[in-house]
């Protein structure tokens, strides 16, 4: 019998993968960048229905509000304003095609006969946040990571500044 | 009070002055004028904070310890976990109170004094960041945070004394007390891992316990001696002691409240409170290394203050000698009667300070109503008489200059007196007869410098009358710290009786802590210790008194009623009064060792890299240019003719290959991932 | 195979969103169009990460390295853009085919 969770496993599953062709397959990038907000959001929902609230909450914060305007601003600094068809054109469609339909059998099929270890949880662990856990492992084990990816985030953020930045401002009459 | 008020209070006292910071750089132009009342006004309210938790923990709270600790780093191994946390105990009350008391009158006397200066709002911000840094040595309770706030209160005190740094003397005064303070800190960093090797901890409370359970540094006593040493190195950086003083009397080039509450009243007291909190580890001989240390530089600084005619060098330098007092005090066990004089010399040398500082506002502007700008207005020698022309500033240094001399009926008398007594018990109990002394000659020079800087600033007459013709009293905002200095520059704020300290609150409040070290390299023990001391109270004060007395009564025959000639003197020796006065020559010696050292081996390193390593550069350069003339030969025929063949035929396969080089990545990522999958099947 | 949902439900999503991204990644034209195919795969292993930690006990290891992801993803989406706002400036297009100095 199917019971809410699935169904609402469902319409994410629905959502996510809807969204996504509409992403790969749009021929309108702006089209393709809003399609991919919802993508984000049924991932997010995925998230919530593995018990990932931490997770959640950072997915929602970090790919909806940050790397998708990243993406909406890149697509309108980089596009001619006036050039109201903003259209992206295609290329080796069919062997990417093949390709990707491998790609797609190749995993089903291994994730269906694969035999995964599975561990029982209980309720009181499914419904427990995971921020303190996130968190005290953050400065325990996963320490020396953690350090070294704020170093990264900080050089990637120089250097995106440092790359994008103009070499001389454009001069005023 | 409850202990968690106590640990809430003691977190504001420690983060308000940070605020105080915070607010004043950033929004200190806005404030102009304004920013002194915002940081007097945050000082006021963690004076009120300490005075709470000072009374309280005294009355209340006598024997109890406040800890707040927490795990800033767990380390994962080995158990070994980095905590940050606050502590409350009797020494910590006392020194919050000398800390925010000094700084908040410090603020209150800025006000007037560096008003006009362009830099105003930061010199307050500043004074901030001081404050912040030293009140969280005082709140530590490991040596991570101390360390931290250790360095913290060195930078503040860069940026204070560098405050005119349009003045070079200034910037590079500065630049000494910075450089010549990591010089101690190295040591003291040094020692600091050794503890965390042995201990994987450091926390006072943990080391000590874990010291006396047995364990110390290696298995051996002789690193444990040097552990303390090193970690003393850190104090003698601080507290200017020998042979890393000569970085505070150059400190001087700051405005003079600075010099008040950071030169004499807290930062360079850091060292001192340093030596007291971690006394427990310290071995006898540790212990002795420390003595002589501080005996030597309270002689040798004691020398030089008689020698100098700049009103503050004489008090910078007789500040470095009652460090010296202090150490030395701590050394030869006299554990409370060092902290006593740190909490009694804070009160009555930041008076000297502010007092001074006030003498110079004075003459400052008076010489500048005078339109005379080649008169130095902090020689003591273009003072005199000045005494009915601010009598408020004259009533109150003679009372801290009758406080530092130790005359009865003041607090620097108590406590200097059982300085003496436990530096006679000590000659008695380990046979260091020099140290009691030294001891001794040190109490009277100091009588009797004072009183020179005293006699000649504010009495008799003035060389040049005219000169000093409007000169008046300064505003009350600098007179009102003299008066409350003055007043806690008096032995009933310590002790009811007049002679003896140790019926006073302070003994009972801060009593010596039992040693963590072996018995076999520990010093004596307290009971003997008090036992000699209370033996020698009686001779230390009659010495005392005699000796103090003596030396002010040649600083009056010479200097007030001129019955002995101090020019004759100093005629008669004058390759002595030079040796004083250039300051045993120290920074000439360093001059021409440390820094020629230093220089010089840059200098040889520089000539070694020009010649040696650039004429092997090039002497290579230029035999590797004739080798290739003649392997050119040899290339260009021999070589490139097969290379030319091997391209031609690469050539021609690689026109033909060239075609899947498309130039875009996602042909590219396409083979790639083809590839990748190749390898699945194959290895599957 | 049932319909009631598992692990296989949550992977074999995560396996179909992974090669459309595989596909726009090949396909599209659009250096930006390219990241987004990007985050679609990065989406898909992070989905991984999370199911697999969810049916192995609901150890929070990997949540953790979701998290890492997400933030390689945000590092990698900064710079990227940051080289294509450069090449459109360059070469006045973002299309990846068209910047092919590499080939000549």
């Amino acid at each position: 019998m199917l019971n809410l969770y699935d169904y609402i496993f469902y319409f994410f599953a629905i959502v996510i993968l809807g969204s996504s062709f509409v992403v790969v397959f749009s021929r309108n990038i702006v089209h393709s960048a809003f399609a991919l907000l919802f993508t984000f959001f049924g991932v997010a929902g995925f998230y919530v229905l593995l018990s990932a609230d931490f997770l959640a909450i950072t997915q929602l914060l970090v790919y909806v509000g940050g790397i998708l305007v990243l993406l909406l601003f890149g697509v309108m600094l980089t596009n001619n304003i006036v050039n109201v068809e903003i259209k992206s054109g295609t290329m080796q469609t069919l062997p990417a095609s093949l390709i990707a339909a491998l790609i797609a059998g190749l995993l089903c099929g291994i994730f269906y006969v694969s035999n995964w270890y599975l561990v029982p949880t209980t309720p009181e662990l499914l419904n427990n946040t995971t921020a303190v856990a996130i968190g005290y492992a953050f400065i325990t084990t996963w320490i020396l990571p953690f350090e070294v990816a704020s170093v990264v985030l900080l050089v990637a953020m120089i250097g995106a500044v440092i790359i994008a930045r103009r070499e001389k401002a454009p001069e005023v009459e | 009070m409850t202990e968690t008020l106590f640990l809430q209070f003691a977190t504001a006292i420690l983060f308000i002055p940070l605020i105080s910071f915070l607010v004043l750089i950033f929004f200190g132009k806005k404030l102009s004028d304004k920013s002194a009342i915002v940081g007097s006004g945050l000082i006021g309210s963690t004076l009120l904070l300490s005075l709470i938790i000072f009374f309280s923990k005294i009355n209340y709270f006598h024997n109890q310890t406040f800890e707040y600790t927490f795990t800033w780093v767990d380390f994962g191994y080995y158990d070994s976990k980095i905590n940050l946390g606050i502590m409350i105990d009797n020494m910590t009350a006392i020194m919050l109170v000398v800390v925010t008391l000094v700084s908040f009158l410090v603020h209150l006397f800025s006000i007037s004094y560096m008003k006009g200066d362009i830099r105003y709002s930061r010199y307050f911000a500043f004074l901030g960041i001081f404050s912040f840094s030293m009140l969280g040595i005082v709140l530590a309770d490991n040596f991570f945070m101390i360390y931290v706030f250790w360095e913290l209160v060195g930078l503040s005190s860069y940026l204070l004394i560098g405050h005119w740094y349009e003045k070079t003397s200034a910037a590079n005064a500065s630049k000494k007390a910075f450089i010549v303070n990591r010089v101690g800190d190295v040591g003291m960093f040094t020692g600091i891992m050794i503890l965390w090797s042995t201990f994987g901890t450091l926390d006072f409370e943990k080391i000590f316990s874990l010291m006396s359970l047995g364990v110390i540094p290696f298995e051996s006593t002789v690193w444990l001696t040097a552990a303390g040493l090193l970690i003393f190195c850190g104090a003698v950086g601080k507290s200017a002691q020998f042979p890393l003083h000569v970085w505070l009397p150059d400190a001087m080039e700051g405005p003079t409240p600075v010099s008040a509450l950071i030169h004499a009243a807290t930062m360079v007291a850091a060292g001192v409170y340093l030596i007291a909190r971690v006394f427990p580890i310290f071995t006898a001989d540790a212990l002795i290394v420390i003595a002589y240390i501080g005996a030597i530089t309270a002689f040798v600084s004691a020398t030089i203050a008689i020698a100098q005619y700049d009103i503050k060098k004489v008090l910078a330098y007789s500040t470095v000698s009652q460090l010296g007092y202090m150490v030395m005090s701590l050394g030869v066990g006299g554990f409370t009667s060092g902290f006593f004089h740190l909490v009694t010399h804070a009160a009555f040398k930041a008076g000297l300070f502010l007092g001074s500082g006030s003498v110079i506002f004075a003459m400052h502007h008076v010489l500048h109503h005078h339109n005379d700008h080649h008169t130095d207005p902090q020689d003591i020698r273009n003072m005199g008489g000045l005494k009915n022309k601010m009598p408020i500033t004259f009533w109150t240094f003679l009372i801290f200059t009758l406080a530092i001399s130790g005359v009865p009926l003041t607090s620097g008398f108590l406590s200097k007196d059982d300085i003496l007594a436990g530096t006679l018990a000590f000659s008695d109990l380990t046979g260091h007869t020099i140290i009691p002394i030294i001891a001794f000659t040190v109490a009277g020079m100091t009588a009797f410098y004072m009183f020179r800087v005293l006699i000649l600033t504010f009495m008799g007459s003035h060389a040049d009358s005219h000169r000093i013709d409007g000169i008046h009293e300064s505003p009350w905002q600098m007179t009102t710290p003299l008066i409350i200095f003055a007043a806690l520059s008096l032995f009933f704020f310590y002790s009811p009786n007049p002679t003896n300290a140790s019926e006073g609150w302070f003994y009972s409040a801060v009593v010596r802590p039992e040693t963590a070290v072996p018995e076999n390299v520990s010093a004596s023990s307290i009971e003997s210790f008090e036992e000699a001391v209370h033996h020698n109270h009686g001779k230390a004060i009659t010495l005392s008194l005699l000796i103090a007395g003596l030396g002010i009564l040649i600083s009056f025959a010479t200097y007030y009623w001129k019955k002995i000639s101090a020019d004759k003197i100093l005629n008669m020796f004058p390759k002595t009064f030079k040796f004083l006065n250039m300051k045993w020559y120290f920074d000439e010696l360093y001059d021409k060792t440390v820094v020629w050292f230093t220089m010089t081996t840059a200098k040889v390193l520089a000539w070694f890299d020009f010649k040696i390593i650039d004429g092997l550069v090039n002497g290579t350069a230029s035999v590797t240019k004739s080798t290739a003339f003649g392997s050119g030969k040899f290339d260009n025929v021999v070589v490139d003719g097969i290379v030319n063949l091997t391209a031609y035929t690469f050539g021609f396969f690689g026109l033909i290959i060239r075609t899947i080089q498309t130039g875009k990545v996602q042909t590219y990522l396409a083979f790639a991932i083809v590839g990748a999958l190749m390898i699945f099947f194959f290895f599957n | 195979m049932t319909f009631t949902v598992s692990l296989n439900h949550f992977i074999f999503v995560s396996a179909i969103l992974f090669s459309l991204g595989i596909y726009a990644v090949l396909t599209r034209r659009n250096a930006i169009m390219v990241l987004m195919g990007i985050e679609l795969i990065l989406n898909s292993a992070n989905i991984n990460f999370v199911a697999f930690s969810r049916y192995a006990g609901m150890d929070v290891n990997g949540h953790l390295a979701a998290i890492f992801v997400i933030f390689l993803a945000a590092c990698e989406a900064a710079v990227a853009l940051a080289i294509v706002l450069n090449i459109y400036k360059q070469f006045n297009t973002v299309n990846v085919d068209e910047v092919s100095t590499m080939k000549d």
